[in-house]
This record gives structure tokens, sequence and C-alpha cells, in this order.
């Protein structure tokens, strides 16, 4: 068993075959945990002596034939994932000692297929972040180059990941922090379309743009969780009642033909240089699998990204306010800097005198940005972008300008704005560091964007690569 | 100084739905044990999603209707942010701009909107270790709680009273609420000022407020306590209503007076914004339609229709349609007498009405038959003849031995149902009287 | 849109909208740095919105209720279990002055 080069897929094949047992994956995977979590910080609880009970009844079911879909499977989930009797902290020292009643949906599905809780992983505070820097309880590393940061807001679960410390893990994606972590550590990331997976249980950051999805090693894994964690959920409105299909039927159908569209707005000034070579490279390998590329245009995209800072920081400031400390956490006093600039700056552009100016007026803004993608996908099948417009920045660079460090999100916030789906797939290295390219497809369009996603995986076979 | 007064009302009802407004947990909360009915969401937990109970925006519909409200086929919840440590969540979901109702009229009064929203947790105030707390209990947090508000058309506080009686004779006839006053179940924030005419000028007081009433007689008290407190203030300060100068005072029941609570109203700005968790609300024509025909008769309707169809008083009419139960079980009653052969003047009407919508009465258990002492019948009209009564009596007897049984037992008053038996078997054509006696005569012997 | 000036005084009374209280360094740095952010922003100025609907959500979704059935709530010890101070059955806060 090369933990090294296991995916789910391979596991479970494993597991079946009884090639190695499930305790031996825990065991495996907390191994590396021990090696490696003390410098990267990846994870903010860990749960060993569970997880190894998990496992061993895991072993049993599988041995008296039992079938679930990922029965023995070890996970990790972001720490805003509610998981019921585990420290659940959002990373943030408000929660510190915070212990759910319920789980969330995903975990609950996740759990009832059979999943093992490796732990809770680190994250900026109330994903209130795009680097991983800014978690209450110590920042992450990225693996690819310790100085380097992992990306954010789901810094642990793809730090996690990428240096084999868990199989897979869940995250969240508001404005990018699926997809950019995933394209800063070299895994795949997916962000499904607003309201196709529930989220019921998950600490809520901006209602309106929350998508909740999972970073693994390929494709063919991110499609296989998808099929377990999507449906409608009669716990959250919000969730759609379309019909979840099976995601890896149609993975390795051929792709000729398909209609990429590359938006002229994302290849703009911003756009480090050999990041920009990089995505043109992976244009053409794509062009190698047959599809056809052709140039369109976003014309709003230059005001996504203060469309996105209205509206999330509004949004943010209301989801906050439950905690008072009261019924539970620390109290209002416990949030850090991050959270206090979101709670001011959306409590600002909510109040009155204000509101029409700049609430209103984004929400108007993201109409337009909407429509933008309801035109395009009427030429084009899917389109392909950078996910970030720099390679993994040193660990500091960005803290002391917030300004600064919200641009990271430039490229990414779209997908957010508009609720359509993307997925965020290594793309190659430059001095050694992740470049990751993000597929982006209209709503409900998962199944296409795996299919584009495995083909050029496979071609490519980046996903092989380790850190050092 | 002549003057005018003028009053609004904000009323909040809670809904008698059987789950909470964005959650399962069950409304019935009165009473029970603190926070036992309280889940994830009503407590506001990390994570926790609102869903919105269907009944509550189909009762609120039809309310507004039984307003004469106009519906608004698109409609949506909007979070109305504040803290306050009854609110779990910082923000309770209301409606803002699009309530599910708007612009009616009852009783000669203009509604301005009927709208949806969620009620909050309750806290007591208390002393523990010399220190003052609060202890909250969320086990309303969440219940369904409509939101009607008039136009300040109401010129009296009697008129006022009067207007709120009617409104929970309204709700309760609807079936929507209970709306028990003293259970917290109806709320009422009057908010109050006068036109004063001085030296042939209009002069208007700022408005105020009021707060803390707890049932109709403090609605009455604080509203007259207030118009006093205007015209004295105004006699004193010349102080005249200004945008933003409007005050919010609390009903003291203690000293009898309205006390002020806010120094200026700081208008709270709640900051608005569409509810995101919660698609909105589209009806369309025939589904509006289809809820109106649920509205069942008004009271204003029923009262007179009684009057004119059973002769009853007024008084008698209102008594007995104070609930959907009672006013039923009357007509239920009558109708029964019908079907035995008995017209109207046969049946004691008024006391058969004053009987249900007595005290006596019991809601739950209601009246088995018709009572054969509200029948009364002239001793000539009973037709038939004798052996024929004795014939039913024997078959009554054979049909019913376990209330024989129990006759022989001792219980003695169980013979008025059999007294009934015979009365539905003879269709009426036998006196009760005569028939108890035979029947009497019969067990005895048996 | 208002041009926004956001000044140490008008930071205390948004900190009081918003429930929070500022370090003395915060109340400092805020100004600047949300300032600038609301600059940014303000961006949107450019664009002529007026005959335009805004959007509040991206579903689509419309009429999504629940039935009125009751089901299951926490027990009380659940609801209190991560509380800081509770007594008996109640949730203990401070003495709050009247809505």
């Amino acid at each position: 068993m090369n933990i090294d080069q296991l995916t789910i897929v391979k596991a479970k094949e494993g597991l079946k075959k009884k090639e190695f047992s499930s305790l031996e994956l825990v065991e495996g995977y907390f191994k590396n945990i021990k090696k490696k979590n003390s410098q990267l910080n990846a994870f903010i609880t860990l749960c060993e002596k569970e997880a190894l009970l998990e496992a061993k009844k895991a072993d049993k079911l599988i041995s008296e034939g039992v079938k679930k879909s990922l029965l023995g499977i070890p996970m990790a989930f972001k720490d805003n994932f509610l998981t019921r009797g585990i420290k659940t902290t959002a990373a943030s020292k408000v929660l510190q000692n915070y212990i759910p009643v319920y789980d969330a949906t995903v975990v609950d599905k996740l759990k009832k297929a059979g999943v093992i809780i490796l732990g809770k992983t680190n994250m900026d505070a109330w994903a209130h972040g795009s680097s991983g820097e800014a978690s209450d309880f110590g920042l992450t590393r990225n693996p690819y180059d310790r100085n380097k940061v992992p990306g954010g807001s789901s810094s642990g679960s793809a730090t996690a990941v990428a240096s084999r410390m868990a199989l897979a893990a869940t995250g969240t994606d508001t404005g990018g922090s699926i997809r950019q972590p995933a394209s800063f550590c070299n895994v795949v990331g997916l962000k499904p379309t607003y309201g196709r997976v529930s989220r019921y249980g998950i600490i809520a950051m901006a209602s309106s743009l929350d998508a909740i999805g999972h970073l693994t090693k390929t494709v063919a894994d991110s499609a296989l969780l998808l099929g377990i964690t999507a449906g409608q959920d009669k716990f959250d409105a919000t969730t759609s009642p379309s019909p979840v299909g099976d995601y890896l039927k149609n993975i390795k159908k051929s792709v000729k033909n398909i209609k990429i569209g590359v938006p002229k707005e994302y290849f703009r000034e911003g756009l480090e240089q050999n990041v920009k070579s990089k995505i043109k490279a992976a244009l053409k390998e794509f062009e190698k699998l047959g599809v056809k590329v052709e140039e369109v245009s976003l014309p709003h995209t230059e005001y996504a990204l203060a469309v996105y800072y209205i509206i999330q920081p509004a949004e943010v400031s209301s989801n906050l306010a439950r905690y008072d400390g009261i019924r539970y956490g620390l109290g209002r006093k416990m949030f850090a800097g991050e959270a206090k600039r979101r709670i001011m700056l959306g409590t600002f552009t909510l109040s009155s005198g204000y509101w029409e100016a700049y609430y209103l007026k984004a929400m108007q803004v993201r109409t337009l940005i909407k429509q933008d993608f309801d035109k395009v996908f009427k030429k084009v099948d899917a389109l392909i972008t950078p996910v970030s417009p720099t390679l993994p920045f040193k660990i500091g660079e960005k803290t002391a300008d917030p300004l600064k460090m919200y641009l990271s999100d430039i490229y990414t916030v779209t997908a957010n704005l508009a609720g359509i789906p993307g997925i965020s797939i290594p793309a190659g290295f430059v001095n050694n560091l992740p470049v990751g390219m993000q597929i982006l497809g209209p709503h409900f369009s998962e199944d296409l964007l795996f299919r584009l996603a495995y083909h050029y995986e496979q071609q490519t076979g980046l996903y092989k690569k380790k850190p050092v | 100084m002549e003057f005018k007064v003028f009053i609004g009302l904000e009323i909040h009802i809670e809904l008698k739905t059987k789950a909470k407004m964005f959650c399962r947990c069950a409304a019935d909360y009165f009473g029970h044990e603190p926070n036992t009915h309280v889940c994830p969401v009503c407590l506001g937990l990390p994570g926790a999603l609102p869903v919105p109970n269907k009944k509550a925006i189909e009762l609120t519909i039809m309310v507004g209707q039984a307003l004469n409200c106009q519906i608004n086929s698109f409609s949506k919840f909007d979070r109305k942010n504040y803290f306050y440590p009854d609110l779990p969540k910082g923000y309770q979901i209301s409606q803002y701009d699009l309530p599910l109702c708007q612009k009616g009229e009852f009783e000669g009064i203009k509604i301005t909107r009927v709208h949806l929203e969620e009620d909050t947790g309750k806290l007591i105030h208390e002393i523990a270790n010399n220190q003052k707390v609060s202890l909250i209990d969320f086990n309303r947090s969440g219940i369904p709680l409509m939101e009607i508000v008039t136009e300040p058309d109401l010129r009296s506080t009697t008129q006022a009273k009067d207007f709120l009686k009617k409104l929970q004779q309204l709700v309760r006839c609807l079936g929507v609420a209970d709306a028990d006053m003293e259970k917290g179940q109806m709320r009422c924030e009057p908010t109050v000022n006068l036109e004063i005419v001085k030296n042939k000028r209009k002069y208007y007081t700022p408005l105020v407020e009021i707060k803390n009433i707890n049932s109709f007689r403090f609605a009455e008290k604080a509203i007259e306590y207030e118009i006093k407190r205007q015209l004295e203030e105004f006699e004193k300060t010349g102080l005249e209503k200004q945008a933003g100068n409007k005050t919010t005072r609390g009903w003291d029941e203690k000293r009898q007076k309205t006390v002020l609570q806010r120094e200026k109203e700081e208008a709270a700005d709640y900051r608005y914004f569409p509810e995101p968790d919660i698609p909105p609300i589209r009806l369309t024509d025939s589904q509006i339609k289809a809820l109106k025909s649920k509205v069942p008769e008004l009271p204003g309707v029923k009262i007179i229709r009684f009057m004119n169809q059973y002769g009853l008083s007024r008084e008698a009419a209102i008594n007995l349609i104070r609930t959907n139960i009672r006013a039923d079980e009357f007509e239920k009653k009558i109708n029964e007498a019908k079907k035995y052969g008995l017209s109207l003047q046969e049946i004691k009407i008024n006391e058969l009405a004053s009987w249900i919508g007595g005290k006596k009465f019991n809601q739950k258990k209601k009246l088995k038959e018709i009572p054969v002492i509200f029948i009364v019948r002239a001793k000539k009209d009973y037709k038939l003849p004798k052996e024929k009564v004795i014939k039913t009596v024997n078959l009554v007897i054979d049909n019913n031995q376990k209330i024989v049984e129990e006759i022989k037992k001792g219980k003695e008053t169980a013979i008025e149902f059999l007294v009934g038996q015979v009365m539905k078997e003879t269709k009426g054509q036998v006196d009760p009287n005569h028939a108890r006696s035979i029947l009497r005569e019969k067990i005895k012997s048996a | 849109m208002k041009s926004s000036k956001l000044t140490e005084k008008n930071i205390k009374h948004l900190s009081k909208l918003a429930g929070l209280k500022l370090t003395k360094a915060e109340l400092s740095k805020f100004p600047k740095q949300l300032s600038e952010i609301l600059t940014y922003v303000e961006s949107l100025n450019k664009l002529d919105t007026k005959k335009i609907e805004p959007t509040a959500q991206v579903t689509g979704l419309e009429n999504i209720t629940r039935e009125d059935k009751s089901g299951k709530s926490l027990t009380a010890d659940e609801v209190l279990s991560n509380a800081k101070k509770k007594d008996k059955n109640f949730f203990v806060t401070k003495a709050i002055l009247e809505k």
C-alpha cells in the first residue's frame, strides 16, 4: 500500500481486494500527519483514537460484505463543517472550545457512506482569507515550499491532501477558497454550482455566495465525492431539486469539439507572466484533445471584485451577529482583525443612507455579471481561466494591506457571484511552485467540467507529482 | 383647546401552527420546561438555516384576505439586523418592502400591511448573587408571528379597544390563532399623537409608541394616560411633531403611567436586506383565489346571520361565535333537531344558545345529542300512537344494553341518552317526558 | 454614491452598530483601511444601473417551504451544552435594559 500514490478510487479497490485494511490506511495517514503536520499546521483537531476505532468497525463491515460507497475511506473536514461531538472552531478563538450538537448535512452524508474522519483542517478564520495566514491557531504552510502560502481559506484541506495527510478533504468556496488553495497546492478543487450541495451545518460566511465542495488528488475522486454530497436538502431551502446524475459515468467520454471560451478580461495586466504562459500551454494541451478554443468577452469582469467586496462583507456582518457568547462561544471580543474589518465594512454598506449606494448597486452589477456568463455560455460550453494572478506568494507578503490580499480573488469571485461551478486543476509548475487553472461552466454542468478536467489530467499526469 | 386623537396600532399575533416558522420544533411551547422546544435553527447555532412553514404563509394570507388586503403575488423575507439576547441570530427574519399583504381595511380602519416574521425568545429578569441578570428561554424563538399594522385612523381609546377585540375575534374565528393576550399570543403597540386646535391653528404633537401592553385593559389605560399627558406636555412646551422626534414609552402598570424608554428615537438602523437563505414566494392568481375560498364566514357576517336565522339577540350571537367550536356545535344541534322532525319553534333556542355559549359547555366533549331538555313541543303535536312508542322504547333498550346497565347501577342521568334515541327513532314524534317515564318503567321491570 | 469618509468619530458609531469593541490600534487603523476599500468598490459608480434588476439570489428558486409538521427538538442538555453561563435550564446573561 503506497499512501503517496493512493486515490479514493484506488483505495476503494484496495480495500475490496483486501490488499490493505481501513485500519492500515488510517494508521498510514496518521503516520504522515505525525511526520509533517507540526511543520505545515494543516490540522486544528486530530481524531486519531476515534478514527482507529471507526476503521476497525469499517474493516469488520467490509469483511461482512457490507456495501457503502466510501466505507473505510479516511477524509479530513475543513473546520467550518459542524461535526457532532468534535470540536469545530472555524479557526477562530471565538469558537475555540465549541463542540457541536449536530452534524452538517454533508458530514452526515459522508459518514453514512462510510467515511472516517481524520480531523478538522485549518483555515483562514471564518473563511476570511486567501492565503491561510489568518487562522487564530497559526498559519498553514505550502507543502511545496514552506515559505509560501498554501492559499485560502481552505488552506489546511489543500495542504493535507497535497502532502498526503488525508486522502481527500472538504472545503468551502465563497470567492475562491477551494479553487485558489487547490491551485497553489497541486490538487483538484471543486466549487459546485451554488445550491448543488447543502450548506446546512456549515458555518456561514456569505449566504448567497458560499459553495460547498472538496479537494482531492484526482478528478475522478472529485466526481465520486460530489455524487455523494450533492442533492436537495430539506434543511437548506437554497438547494436545487434538479436530480443528481452519476458524475463518473461519462467522465471518459471524448471531449472532441467541445467549445472552450477564453475570456480576454482574465488575461490582462495583473496576471503574472509565467502563470499566463502555463495557462496558454494548458490550452494547447486541450486543443490536442480536440476541443475548440476561442476568445470570448465577459465585459463586466473588472467590477466583480468590487461587487464581491460589498455583498460578501454585508452578508458576513449579518451571519456573524449570532456570536454573542451567550449560547455558545467566547463572545465578540475574541474576533480577530480581519473578521472585525469585514463586519465593519458590511455594517457600513448596509446602513441607512448608504444601502442604496453600495448594497443595492452591487446587487444590480451582480445581475450584469451573471448576464455576461449567460450570454457567453450560449456561444461556448465552458471557459478556461487562470485561478490566481500570481504564483503562490511568500508568507507575509500581502498581510499588511487588506486590499492587496483581496486582489488575489479577481479571477475566482465571478463564479460565486453568478453561482456557476468551477474546478481548479493542476496546470504545471513554475520554479517548483504549483500553478492551477480553472474550468468554469453553466449551472449544473459539473459532469462536463469533470470530463474536460479528467482528460487534461490523464494527458498531463500532474497529479502524480508530490511535494518533496 | 380642541383636540383630535390619532391612534395607529401595530399588532403581533402568534399563529396557531403545529411547527415553528423556520424549523420543525413543536409550536406549543407555552408552559413547558425552558429550552426544550429548541433546535439548531431557532437557537441560532452556527450553520443552521431557515426553511419557511407553508401553513404560516397560508394563514397570514387568509388573514390578509379577511382584512380586505391586496395579496402580493411576489413576496419575500428580509433580515432585520439588531443585537439583543433574546434574538439568537442577531437578526430577525421578517418582511420589509414586499410583505404578503397590504392596503386593506377592517371595521372602517385602513390596514397598512400584514406580514410574517418569527418571534424571539423570552427574557426573565432576576437577581442572582446580588447581581441583576437576565435568564433566557428560547422555546418561543421562531414561533410564527403575524404583524398587522394599521394607519393612524383610530380616533378614541374605546374605538382602539373595540378594534383589538374584533381583531382577536376574527383570528379566532378564522382558526389561525388563539390570540390570548395574557399568554402573550397577541401583543399590541399603539402609536398615539394629537391634533390640537389653538387660536384657530392646528398643531400636531410628537408621535409616541407605547410598549409593554399585556391586555385590552392596559391598552385602554395606556392610551388614555398618553392622551392626557400629550395635552399637558403641549400646553407646557408647545413641542410639535418633527421628523425624528418620535419616542417610545412603556406602560408602567404599577405607577399607572407611560414612562420614556429612549431619549431620542435613535431610529434603530435595522440594515434590512433580502434574506439570502430563503427563495422568494410567488403566488398565482388561482392560488390566491384558492386561499380566499378557505376563509370561513367572518364573525361580523356570522353574527348577523345567527341573529336573522335563529332569532337570537345580538349578545347571544356574539357569545356563541366567540369560538368556532361553539358556533359550529350550536348549528350542528339545530340541524340534528331538524332531522328529528323538529322545527325551530320547537327548540328552546335561546336556552340552547346560552348553554353552548356558557362556561359549563365543555368544548372538548360537546353534546352527544341534542339534549332533550332543549326540546319543547306542544303535547298535542305528539302524534305517535302508544303502541309504537312502547315498541320503540323496547328497541332502544335492546340496542343499548350497556347504558341500561349503567342506569341500573345508579347513573340516572344516562337515561337522557335513551330518551334522545327514542326521539331519533321516532323523528321527534314523541313527548320526551312521556318517553322517559316509559323507559324508566321498562328498565325497572327488566 | 456618497463619497465615504470614515473617520475615528463615525467609526466608533459604526462599531456600536456592528456589535464590536475596537482596540485602540483598530480605531486608528480602520478608518484608513476601510476608506481605501470603499474607494475601491466605488468603482461601481462608473456603471449606469438605473434600469437593472438587482440579483439577491442566483438559484432562481421560488416557493421552497416545508409542511407544517412538528419533529424532534434538541434536549435541554444539548441546547445548553456550550453555554458559558447557565442556571437550571436557562441561559444567563448580564441584565439588559429594555429593548
